[in-house]
């Protein structure tokens, strides 16, 4: 994308200061061909095959059902709490196992957070009131630097924490090792969205039985 | 102004006129005169001098940010000033210097580039400006205090919500920026009109200036754009002074709806500051290539497909809230579908350059950096709407860096253009040597140091926003390198105004249209006179005085149409049919006054008394702004019919009262769809609420009562058959039943409005309770509203009607009002049912 970038910016510009070098030059060529063939058709090549890339690369990122493992993350104000299916509990640490796809539900106790690693790529906000999921995988063990990356008052540039990748033999041990038996359970969400498609059918049923006919 | 036309035929003549004309236009003398000009000139010179103001604010408050993150863990500011600085360092850039700028630059220019004498509306865009003033001034107050808003220029609830910002300082953002919008609705609905009715004889739509089609397109985008903030400011103080839980989900509520509401704006907000300064570039580089641009009709497309893509593309900025997988696929095609229209008229500018003999001189340099930094903007755009990447720099640095490069490169780099190329025409003066390349070159170096680093800088991790970072993320140097940029650019930006100054005293004066440019501004001497032009042109073509070079000289001497005063002390110049360009009337234009002012005044005070939780000062000042402003729509009309009126070269117009389609009536048009754009913003609101959870509300907490019901349809019933009723009347002269046919419709909205009022006594549970209760009090506030004018504005024009203002040609008052009940009905309707069959179904 970087090269491609920088190949228009610099297409336009040695354009524009060819036009400006060579003002006497008499030029005849169809500014309707010009208009057609690099403003429409040109884009459109470039942003089609762009917008394929983006689509297939995008699903990969998606949570899906497929069994990974999906660990809880609460964010409130200034702080990252993790649950582990386990049952385990962990604060500022985020245990993973490496070299292995998990899911993280990402919630909010107060204002809007955002959770964001930023070498294993994505981001996804905590918002209040929703639960939201990423799909991430840290392909080698190590450390890995964590952060919220949406303001959420004064204590934002100091809301971080770390990510602890395991070799997978390691990771059932660390995992104990770094629970945290006193913490207070996580909050259970109690209240996310339907899918579009319940409530089309609610709605429906209602009106329905409001006409009688059910 | 002192402005004088030159060498003409009949000298004598041509003086004459201007000392007339020249004092008739001006802004009255005396002490306090200054505070009644409405004249468009001085209003667009206001405008676009306290926006360079704002933006040396946002410029010292920038200086702020780059100084603390200079360096890691610097101890200059602490998080609570730090949030203050970044939040109003986007506010005033965005609210205070942007938009009004634009506002300023189309007041000015429009009636100028159209061949007219003033805007469609004088008093309104006065009293826009007034508002403009005194809401920015409250949020420079609040910074002077150290209570300036702390939440993020863009305010995402919940933070911004009562238990994460407590103060003064949400609240201060929330009405301050809304008194602020009101202006720039004013000024959209007086672009709209003016571009459409206020133009020269023969400037037919396909033959107006390409700048003329950039900001009524823009305008247009305002229109249906703030209504969506404008909402969601006023939900958001009512969540906040009285708790209604628009976006609480403890509640019902949902804080992204928020960000639905504020985005809806806030992407078109981009392209409504893009589309004028690339009106600018339009209209500059034809004129240093010595030939018209290319595709001229490819550009007017091109644009009105930007205006409704832009509309189509808010979520991009939230695909890391969550949203479907769907969502983001649609939102990511249409971020890129944008491209393409960009893509025409940057190829229509290359074109333009290549096909004619292109100068360059100072103003085209400027547009020789737009190009390079926009079309990098534009790039790095493309990068964002792409969902993966985007989940990767999404409120990081790289989205500072690109959102500057498309702002900065977008809009301030052509308005300096702009700036230079139309200097003459405030100062009489020009000059190519001095500061200016220098300074051109200054800007250049230090934007690009400090943002090109600073994409960098987001790709290395760094989140936007954070007070200070720690050593040793490798974060140190990109920050100084963008801040050592940062005051270079600081210094060109002093260097640009510097030689302002320089040029507005030192420079040598030029005679008419300087850069021998083919548009109508420069039809008239530099600097310009406060009438514009002492008779009206004529418009042939589209490029008047390429075709005409002569034709300053000729309108000076009174060649033209309406030359001078067709009424000895009465402003005026020429309505033409929208499409074809035909003279249709003569428009009247109001004299200076002070009521603009008083409005604002009132309006303002009404503001700050909510602020303040002085409620009933509040509804005091608010029923003394309907007072001034009944008072103003009484100024115009005329009490007895009138003649046809030579306007110049065989032709005959009526003035504009005694015209069906006045320039009222269109205003009425367009202040509906922006009123229309309110409703449905709210519709989707209540709608986006409902749909969220499966049980909404949690219980039943309306009993609806069907007598309340009843009432309201009879009344609403009443008041559009009563307005429709009395326009029949007059038509037939009966001015009996034209009287009661608008105390029907008087009667009418007052019912409906006591029947609004009733719908949230039917509430079985608080209004603070659910987000459903809420919704329910802000649709009936609506419903309510309207009637409530329907009601008021009835009774008006019977009292005009009495006073003899309307007659059976001058009916003009009766069709507005007709327009507005029957808009009011309907809406009034759609609210009813919006409550009830919820209700009903739930």
């Amino acid at each position: 994308m970087f090269w491609s970038a920088t190949a228009i910016v610099t297409g336009v510009m040695a354009t524009a200061i060819y036009a400006m070098a060579t003002r006497d030059r008499e030029r005849a060529f169809s500014t309707r061909r010009v208009l057609v063939g690099w403003g429409l058709i040109f884009p459109a090549l470039t942003l089609s095959a762009l917008m394929a890339f983006a689509f297939l690369r995008g699903e990969q990122l998606l949570a899906r059902e497929d069994g990974a493992e999906v660990i809880r993350v609460h964010a409130e104000r200034w702080e990252w709490r993790f649950a582990y299916p386990g049952g385990q509990q962990s604060d500022g640490v985020l245990h993973v196992p490496a070299g292995r796809e998990f899911t993280v539900a990402i919630t909010s106790g107060d204002v809007i957070h955002s959770f964001w690693v930023p070498r294993l790529g994505g981001k996804m906000d905590a918002v209040p009131g929703r639960l939201n999921r990423l799909r991430l995988q840290a392909d080698r063990p190590g450390i890995y630097y964590g952060q919220c990356s949406e303001y959420c008052g004064q204590g934002h540039a100091h809301m971080q924490f770390e990510v602890h990748a395991h070799p997978p033999a390691d990771y059932a041990a660390a995992l104990a090792a770094a629970d945290n038996v006193e913490a207070a359970p996580l909050p259970v969400l109690d209240q996310r969205s339907a899918p579009a498609g319940d409530i089309i059918e609610r709605w429906t049923d209602r009106v329905f039985e409001a006409l009688g006919i059910s | 102004m002192s402005g004088e036309p030159q060498q003409t035929a009949d000298h004598g003549h041509a003086l004459g006129l201007h000392y007339e004309m020249q004092d008739l236009y001006s802004p009255p003398k005396g002490r306090f005169g200054r505070f009644a000009a409405t004249n468009h000139t001085v209003v667009g010179i206001r405008f676009m001098l306290t926006a360079i103001a704002f933006f040396l604010v946002g410029g010292v408050l920038a200086m702020l940010i780059r100084a603390q993150l200079a360096g890691p863990s610097t101890q200059f500011l602490d998080a609570a000033d730090y949030a203050q600085v970044f939040t109003m360092h986007g506010t005033v850039m965005m609210f205070l210097f942007a938009i009004p700028l634009i506002e300023g630059f189309a007041l000015y220019m429009l009636p100028k580039l159209l061949g007219a004498r003033d805007l469609a509306f004088p008093r309104l865009s006065a009293f826009g400006y007034w508002c403009y003033l005194l809401g920015g001034l409250t949020l420079l107050g609040a910074l002077l205090a150290g209570v300036a808003p702390d939440s993020g220029w863009f305010m995402y609830t919940p933070l911004s919500s009562k238990p994460y910002s407590p103060g003064i300082n949400a609240d201060i953002w929330l009405v301050g920026i809304t008194v602020v919008e009101i202006s720039a609705v004013c000024a959209a609905v007086e672009i709209m009109v003016t571009v459409l009715k206020v133009r020269s004889p023969g400037m037919s739509l396909m033959r107006m200036p390409l700048l003329a089609w950039y900001l009524w397109v823009t305008a247009a985008m305002m229109l249906a754009g703030f209504p969506p903030l404008i909402l969601g400011s006023i939900l958001l103080e009512l969540e906040r002074a009285f708790g209604l839980p628009f976006f609480d989900p403890t509640r019902g509520g949902d804080p992204l709806l928020w960000q639905h509401l504020f985005w809806l704006f806030g992407h078109p907000e981009v392209y409504i500051i893009f589309l004028p300064a690339a009106g600018v570039v339009s209209t500059i580089l034809p004129v240093f290539c010595g030939r018209p641009m290319v595709g001229y009709s490819w550009i007017v497309g091109a644009l009105i497909a930007q205006a409704f893509l832009s509309f189509g593309l808010w979520a991009h900025h939230m695909f890391t809230t969550g949203i479907p997988h769907l969502s983001l696929a649609i939102f990511s095609a249409a971020s890129l579908l944008v491209v393409i229209p960009t893509a025409v008229q940057i190829f229509a500018w290359l074109a333009t350059l290549l096909k004619g003999r292109p100068r360059l001189s100072l103003p085209m340099l400027w547009i020789f950096g737009f190009f390079f930094i926009f079309v990098s903007g534009g790039l790095t755009g493309v990068m964002v709407a792409v969902v993966p990447f985007d989940w990767q720099v999404h409120d990081t640095h790289f989205v500072v860096a690109h959102l500057h490069y498309v702002l900065v490169g977008g809009f301030v780099f052509p308005v300096i253009a702009g700036l230079y190329y139309w200097t003459p025409q405030f100062t009489g003066r020009k000059s190519d040597r001095g500061l200016g390349k220098f300074a051109f070159w200054t800007v250049f170096t230090g934007f690009n140091l400090t943002f090109f680093i600073m994409h960098l800088t987001g790709l290395l991790g760094m989140p936007r926003r954070v007070y200070t970072y720690a050593a040793g993320l490798g974060w140190e140097v990109p920050n100084l390198v963008s801040s050592i940029g940062g005051f270079i650019l600081a210094v060109g930006f002093a260097l640009v105004l510097l030689d302002m100054l320089v040029q507005w005293r030192f420079a040598p004066h030029v005679t008419t249209n300087p850069w021998k440019a083919a548009s109508l501004e420069w039809a008239m001497p530099s600097p310009a006179t406060a009438y514009n032009f002492a008779s009206l042109p004529e418009v042939t073509g589209r490029d008047p005085l390429w075709k005409d070079p002569e034709l300053p000289v000729c309108i000076a001497g009174g060649a033209g149409f309406l030359a001078g005063p067709t009424v000895p002390g009465q402003r005026e110049t020429l309505a033409v049919d929208a499409l074809d360009g035909r003279p249709d009337y003569v428009l009247i234009l109001p004299g200076p006054t002070f009521l603009p002012l008083l409005a604002a005044l009132a309006l303002f005070g009404a503001a700050g008394c909510f602020l303040f939780g002085f409620y009933a000062g509040s509804a005091v000042l608010a029923a003394v702004l309907v007072g001034v402003c009944l008072r103003w729509l009484w100024q115009s009309g005329l009490r007895e019919d009138p003649q046809p009126v030579d306007i110049g070269k065989g032709h005959r117009l009526l003035p504009h009262p005694a015209r069906d389609q006045s320039p009222g009536w269109w205003g009425m048009v367009f202040t509906l769809v922006f009123d229309a754009t309110l409703l449905v913003s709210l519709l989707f609101g209540y709608v986006f609420l409902l749909s969220r959870v499966s049980d909404w509300p949690p219980v039943a907490m309306i009993a609806p009562d069907w007598l309340v019901a009843a009432l309201i349809l009879a009344g609403l019933g009443a008041a559009a058959l009563g307005s429709q009723g009395a326009v029949g009347a007059n038509r037939q002269g009966k001015g009996r039943a034209r009287g009661w046919w608008l105390a029907i419709a008087s009667a009418g909205g007052a019912t409906s409005a006591i029947g609004f009022g009733l719908i949230p006594s039917l509430l079985t549970a608080p209004a603070t309770s659910h987000a459903y209760a809420a919704c329910v009090v802000a649709l009936s506030l609506y419903g309510a509203l309207h009637a409530g004018l329907t009601a008021i504005g009835s009774g008006f024009v019977a009292a005009r009607c009495r006073a003899g203002l309307v007659s059976r040609v001058r009916a003009g008052d009766l069709l507005i009002l007709r327009l507005f009940s029957q808009f009011s009905a309907g809406a009034g309707l759609i609210v009813l049912v919006a409550v009830y069959l919820a209700a009903w179904l739930a």
